[in-house]
C-alpha cells in the first residue's frame, strides 16, 4: 500500500522540481526565491494579492494556479505568511556557502521556535531528514503564522517542507 | 417580551450567511432581528482558527474567527436598527407568518416579520458502526468547539474519519492543540478537501488512508481504539483489519442542510445530492417559492463559508429591495457584483459540485409560477 502519493497531498519529485525556480537565477538571488506548491485549482488568490513586487502574477480567474515571475521575486516571504494553504516556501541559496541554504517556512505550531535553536526538518510525509538551525523568527502579518528562517543542508531544499521543535527529555 | 415583534426582516441564524444578510439589510435601513441558537454570534466561524481561501472580498488569508469579528463589528454599526438574540432558537413557522422563538428555555416570544431569511446552516452527518455510541466518538464540530472555543483538549490521540476540508482542517488544529492524530481514513479514492490542506497534515506526519473506513470502535466504557479496514469500489470491506490506538474517533463525514423551517413554511424543496440534502428551490435573489422567505448559506446547500457570505449578501439585498428600500439600479448593480463573486468562487474544479448542484435548484424567476401568496 502506498500512502505517500500525490492523491493524499504529497507532491511528486517531478512536480517538486517543476515548481522550483530556474537554477541560474536562483543561485545568485540574495534573499531567495519562492516555491509555490499549489497544484489544484481552488478559489484563492492571497499569494498574488499580498505580493509587494508583483512577482506572483495576477489571476485571470481566481481558480487559476499561481504563476511566478522569478525575476521580480525578492524572497520577502509575504506570501509564506499569508497563504491559507501554507503552500509557499522561500529558499535562499546564497546563504552560508557550499553546504547550507536558508529556508523561510510557515509555522503555526507550539512551542514557538527561538533563534539559535536546533529543530527537526521534516519532509513532505513528516519524516525528520535533517537538523536545522533557526536563524530568525518573524510574524509578518501579526497573526500568529510565523515565518521561520532555518539554515538547512543545501541538498535537501526540495525535500524539507516543515520544522518541528525538538522535545526536551 | 411577550409583545409580538414586527421587524422588517427576521434573519434566522447568525453564522456567516445570516450576519452578511443582516448587515446588508441594515445597510439599506431595514429593521432587522437576528436570532442565533448558539451563545456566540458567528456560527462555525468562531471555531475556525484557520485562514480562509477566496479573494479579498471574502477576507481571504484571514482566520475565520477574525472574520466573525469583522461581521459582528459591521452589524454593530447598525445597532439602532438591528437586534441580535443569542442562545435563541426559532422554534416554528406558522401559517399566519409568525415565527416563534425561545431564548434559553424560559423566554418565549413571537416575531411576525415582513420578510424572513433562513440561514440555519447545517447538521453533521454520522456513520453507523459497532461501538459508535461509546464516549469518545465525536463529530468534528464538537471536537472543534471544545478545542477552539472552550480551550479544552479533546483527546490524546485521534482517529479522524473523513478527508474532506473539515476532516483535514480539524486534524491540523488537533495537531496545533498538541493532540496526536493517528491517521485519517477516507472512504473515497481521493481526498475530498483541498490538496493543500492534505499537504499540511501529511508533512506533519499524519498518514491518510484512502478507500478505508472505521469498522468498529473498541473499548469497554470509552473508546480505547478503532478497527479500520480497506474498502473496494463497491464499498465492501477487503484486506486485513488494522487496530488503531486512540481515545477519540472523530467523524468528519459531511454535513446536511438544516431545512425544517423551510419545509414548515411550505417552500418547494428538492433533494440534491451535490448539495448534500433537501434544499429550497430558489431564484437568483435566493428567494424560495414562498414570496417572503429567502435562504442563504449551508441551509441552501453545503458549500464553503465564503459562498455563504456572498449568498447572505444577496438574500439581504433582495429582501431589502422587496421592501422598497433600494433603488432599482443599485439593486441590479449589487446583485450582479455578488453573483460575479459567487460564480468565481464556484468556478474551479473544487466548485464543480456546487455548480452542478445549484444549477438544479436555481430558477430564473418565480413570476408566473403560480405561487400561492399566503
Amino acid at each position: 500500500m502506498r500512502f505517500d502519493d500525490f492523491a493524499t497531498g504529497v507532491l511528486t519529485q517531478e512536480m517538486a522540481k517543476a515548481a522550483a525556480p530556474p537554477t541560474k537565477l536562483w543561485e545568485g538571488k540574495r534573499g531567495g526565491l519562492v516555491i509555490i506548491e499549489c497544484p489544484q485549482p481552488i478559489p484563492c488568490d492571497p499569494c498574488h494579492a499580498n505580493c509587494p513586487t508583483g512577482a506572483v502574477l495576477s489571476f485571470e480567474d481566481i481558480n487559476d494556479l499561481p504563476k511566478v515571475d522569478f525575476a521580480k521575486c525578492t524572497g520577502c516571504a509575504m506570501c509564506v505568511a499569508k497563504c491559507p494553504g501554507l503552500a509557499c516556501f522561500v529558499v535562499d541559496l546564497t546563504y552560508g556557502g557550499d553546504g547550507e541554504a536558508l529556508m523561510k517556512l510557515p509555522y503555526e505550531m507550539l512551542p514557538r521556535p527561538e533563534e539559535g535553536m536546533e529543530v527537526d526538518c521534516l519532509n513532505r510525509v513528516g519524516e525528520p531528514v535533517a537538523t536545522g538551525m533557526v536563524i530568525r523568527v518573524q510574524d509578518p502579518q501579526c497573526d500568529k503564522t510565523l515565518v521561520v528562517h532555518v539554515a538547512v543542508p543545501k541538498d535537501l531544499i526540495l525535500d524539507i517542507r516543515a520544522i518541528r521543535v525538538k522535545s526536551h527529555g | 417580551m411577550n409583545v409580538l415583534r414586527t421587524p422588517d426582516v427576521l434573519v434566522i441564524g447568525g453564522g456567516p450567511a445570516g450576519l452578511s444578510a443582516a448587515v446588508e439589510d441594515a445597510s439599506f435601513g431595514c429593521h432587522v432581528i437576528v436570532v442565533n441558537e448558539d451563545l456566540l454570534l458567528g456560527g462555525q466561524l468562531v471555531k475556525q482558527t484557520h485562514k480562509f481561501f477566496g479573494s479579498a472580498a471574502e477576507h481571504a488569508g484571514t482566520r475565520g474567527i477574525e472574520i466573525a469579528k469583522i461581521l459582528i463589528d459591521e452589524l454593530e454599526r447598525f445597532s439602532d436598527r438591528v437586534e441580535a438574540y443569542t442562545n435563541c432558537s426559532a422554534l416554528g413557522y406558522y401559517r399566519d407568518g409568525v415565527v416563534t422563538c425561545m431564548v434559553g428555555e424560559e423566554r418565549y416570544f413571537k416575531v411576525k416579520p415582513k420578510k424572513i431569511i433562513v440561514a440555519t446552516g447545517a447538521l453533521e452527518k454520522l456513520i453507523p458502526f459497532p461501538g459508535n455510541d461509546l464516549p469518545g466518538v465525536y463529530g468534528a464540530g464538537a471536537v472543534q468547539t471544545l478545542m477552539n472555543v472552550y480551550g479544552v483538549k479533546p483527546a490524546k490521540r485521534v482517529l479522524m474519519v473523513g478527508a474532506g476540508n473539515i476532516g483535514l482542517i480539524v486534524s491540523y488544529q488537533l495537531l496545533q492543540a498538541g493532540v496526536d492524530v493517528a491517521a485519517i481514513v477516507e472512504f473515497a479514492p481521493k481526498v475530498g478537501g483541498y490538496w493543500v490542506h492534505a499537504a499540511k497534515v501529511r508533512r506533519l506526519g499524519v498518514p491518510i488512508y484512502l478507500r478505508h473506513t472505521v469498522k468498529r470502535a473498541i473499548g469497554e466504557s470509552a473508546v480505547e481504539g478503532a478497527v479500520i479496514q480497506a474498502v473496494n469500489e463497491k464499498g465492501e470491506f477487503v484486506g486485513d483489519e488494522r487496530f488503531i490506538e486512540c481515545d477519540v474517533i472523530c467523524m468528519a463525514v459531511g454535513l446536511t442542510p438544516t431545512c425544517e423551517l423551510l419545509w414548515q413554511a411550505g417552500c418547494e424543496m428538492h433533494y440534491v445530492p451535490e448539495l448534500a440534502g433537501h434544499v429550497a428551490v430558489r431564484d437568483k435573489t435566493m428567494r424560495t417559492s414562498h414570496p417572503d422567505i429567502w435562504v442563504a448559506g449551508d441551509a441552501a446547500g453545503i458549500e464553503e463559508a465564503s459562498t455563504a457570505m456572498a449568498e447572505g449578501r444577496i438574500a439581504g439585498l433582495a429582501s431589502a429591495h422587496s421592501l422598497g428600500h433600494i433603488d432599482e439600479e443599485v439593486f441590479k448593480e449589487r446583485l450582479r457584483e455578488y453573483w460575479m463573486r459567487l460564480d468565481a468562487l464556484r468556478g474551479g474544479e473544487a466548485g464543480s459540485k456546487a455548480r452542478s448542484g445549484t444549477s438544479k435548484v436555481i430558477i430564473e424567476t418565480w413570476e408566473g409560477k403560480g405561487v400561492e401568496v399566503r
